[in-house]
């Protein structure tokens, strides 16, 4: 479904991808693992087109994905939900998972379905869809960014850092929400410092240092490894 | 839902219709003098610039310095077209609104032009950008044979009074906010709350930028025009740096995303300086104070980014009449 060849970015004179290659399958969940500054999310940007690459190729549904624009790759079926959350904050959650539906043709109808089966999705933001979103909680915030990504019926998701800054118990439910998107058909690239819990939900992985991949497989797999133990999963 | 606009409409025209009778009984009946006219269509013209700044403060969220540049473009564009077509007898209304749409529309370019590379930086690096091209229009005015520098341009009919002034500000405030309730607001709306969220959902913010700052430059533009048809004389100096940051002024206290925030900041600031005229040489003094006092218990300006509304003013005294709890935000205008 995505596949990235030969990625190289650079930043000024900094290289920041040196020349990655990797590929998502449709109804997977791929991890991309790393510690800070290993071009995690730059990665995800330049897959969502926000940043430009110096050289390599993004295909995706078989489209090479070159010359287009990120409001294009929206329409085509991929949302991304930055790091942080970035909600609009001085919008209501409503007026949020609208602007996510922006990319999609006007139809109040379907609209209206999604709206409903993101609010059954997360009952929480229901309760408060009339208040402005800067006044959620962090959980509550990262559950309106991947609702207001799934407004626009993607067919994959990128999300980026999506336990970051939560308490244990909403990482437990954040990643049982990604597991439930998953099988209900949207394939997912995820972005985590969280590995052990990152990996216990993929199908597989790739581990990123400095910008290059040192490891890739099964997700099962990486677990058990002793490097991948000792690096990022504490002994 | 569509009831309760149009009811809306109709309690807000007929406020306006009000509102314009009572000055027009006002002025026939020599309660407001040539003087307070004179002020008046001031304050209007300070209406159509400030709240055309306000889209691109308020709404799209970056910070212009050089709003009096657009203005200036939009006042000699005008006064120079409506002088090359004055042997065409049009009559004075007509006469006025080509000249300004002429104004304006050469400002939406040149704010389109200037818009393409400055909008590429953002906070105080635009602000700077904007500032220099303020300047610069003002210093090319300043050169050029055909608006005869700083001599002055005079010559201009004076087409401007009250009752037009009026009505253009109107006009040009009903498709402000208009924009700013579409579609194509909220995208604008979006960059303002956080650009990469909104590149994420898919806005072309790079579209909706310059879009948001030319309409910006036009309505400036238009602004400008009615300017210079009023005062009938032109002084490039007029539109300096300090005229800009008057404008900032008024978006600021009036609140940065409220258009009748900016409404009631363009009465205050242009009424203010003239009513402490009594203060002589304190004049400045009080006025800055006012600013400061203002800017230390409500940073962000008279409304916020509310609107005041007619309805929402209905809904909140009957509520009060109630005393049901639900109170009444503004909201609708």
């Amino acid at each position: 479904m995505l596949q990235v060849e030969n990625l190289n970015v650079h930043y000024g004179k900094i290289h920041a991808i040196k020349g990655i290659s990797f590929d998502v399958k449709q109804g997977e969940i791929v991890s991309l693992i790393g510690a800070n500054g290993a071009g995690k999310t730059t990665i995800l940007h330049t897959v969502s087109k926000m940043i430009k690459p110096s050289s390599g190729s993004i295909t995706f549904k078989g489209q090479n994905m070159s010359n287009v624009v990120p409001q294009k790759m929206v329409e085509m079926g991929m949302a991304h939900v930055p790091e942080g959350r970035r909600v609009f904050s001085q919008m209501t959650v409503q007026e949020n998972l609208e602007m996510g539906a922006y990319s999609r043709k006007k139809n109040k109808v379907e609209f209206e379905s999604d709206l409903d089966e993101i609010f059954t999705r997360f009952p929480r933001l229901k309760e408060r869809r009339k208040q402005h979103a800067g006044t959620l909680s962090g959980g509550e915030q990262q559950m309106l960014a991947i609702g207001r990504a799934l407004m626009s019926r993607p067919e994959v998701l990128l999300l980026d850092e999506p336990s970051m800054g939560l308490a244990p118990i909403l990482v437990d439910q954040i990643f049982n929400i990604i597991e439930s998107i998953n099988k209900s058909g949207t394939t997912i690239l995820l972005v985590e410092q969280n590995a052990n819990r990152a990996l216990h939900i993929s199908n597989r992985a790739y581990v990123l240092e400095t910008g290059k991949i040192v490891m890739q497989g099964l997700a099962k797999d990486l677990i058990e490894n002793d490097d991948i133990k000792k690096a990022y999963l504490g002994g | 839902m569509k009831n309760k606009n149009k009811k809306s409409y109709l309690i807000n025209g007929l406020a306006l219709v009000l509102l314009f009778i009572l000055l027009n009984v006002l002025i026939k009946n020599n309660v407001i003098s040539r003087y307070y006219q004179g002020i008046m269509v001031f304050v209007f013209i300070n209406v159509i610039v400030a709240s055309s700044l306000n889209l691109t403060i308020g709404f799209l969220g970056q910070l212009a310095l050089g709003h009096a540049g657009f203005m200036a473009i939009g006042a000699y564009g005008s006064a120079l077209f409506s002088m090359y077509i004055k042997e065409m007898a049009l009559p004075p209304t007509a006469l006025l609104i080509t000249s300004l749409l002429v104004g304006g529309l050469l400002t939406g370019i040149i704010g389109y032009l200037i818009g393409l590379p400055a909008l590429r930086l953002r906070g105080d690096y635009l602000a700077i950008i904007t500032l220099g091209f303020g300047e610069i229009i003002r210093v090319i005015i300043n050169n050029l044979k055909i608006t005869r520098g700083a001599h002055g341009l005079t010559g201009i009919d004076k087409l401007v009074n009250v009752t037009n002034s009026f009505w253009i500000a109107v006009v040009v405030i009903v498709i402000l906010y208009a924009i700013i309730n579409s579609r194509h607001g909220r995208a604008i709306m979006s960059i303002r709350e956080d650009e990469i969220a909104a590149e994420a959902v898919g806005i072309n913010t790079v579209k909706y930028k310059s879009m948001g700052f030319t309409i910006s430059a036009f309505f400036a533009g238009i602004g400008g025009g009615l300017f210079a048809h009023y005062m009938a004389y032109l002084d490039p100096n007029t539109f300096n740096f300090m005229k800009s940051v008057e404008i900032v002024t008024i978006v600021v206290l009036g609140g940065m995303g409220s258009l009748t925030g900016t409404i009631i900041a363009s009465v205050v600031l242009t009424a203010l300086p003239e009513m402490l005229r009594g203060f002589a040489e304190y004049r400045l003094l009080v006025y800055s104070f006012v600013l400061i006092i203002m800017m230390i218990f409500r940073p962000q300006g008279i409304l916020g980014r509310k609107e005041f509304s007619i309805n929402g003013l209905i809904k909140h005294s009957k509520n009060i009449i109630k005393k049901t709890g639900d109170n009444a935000e503004g909201g609708e205008l």
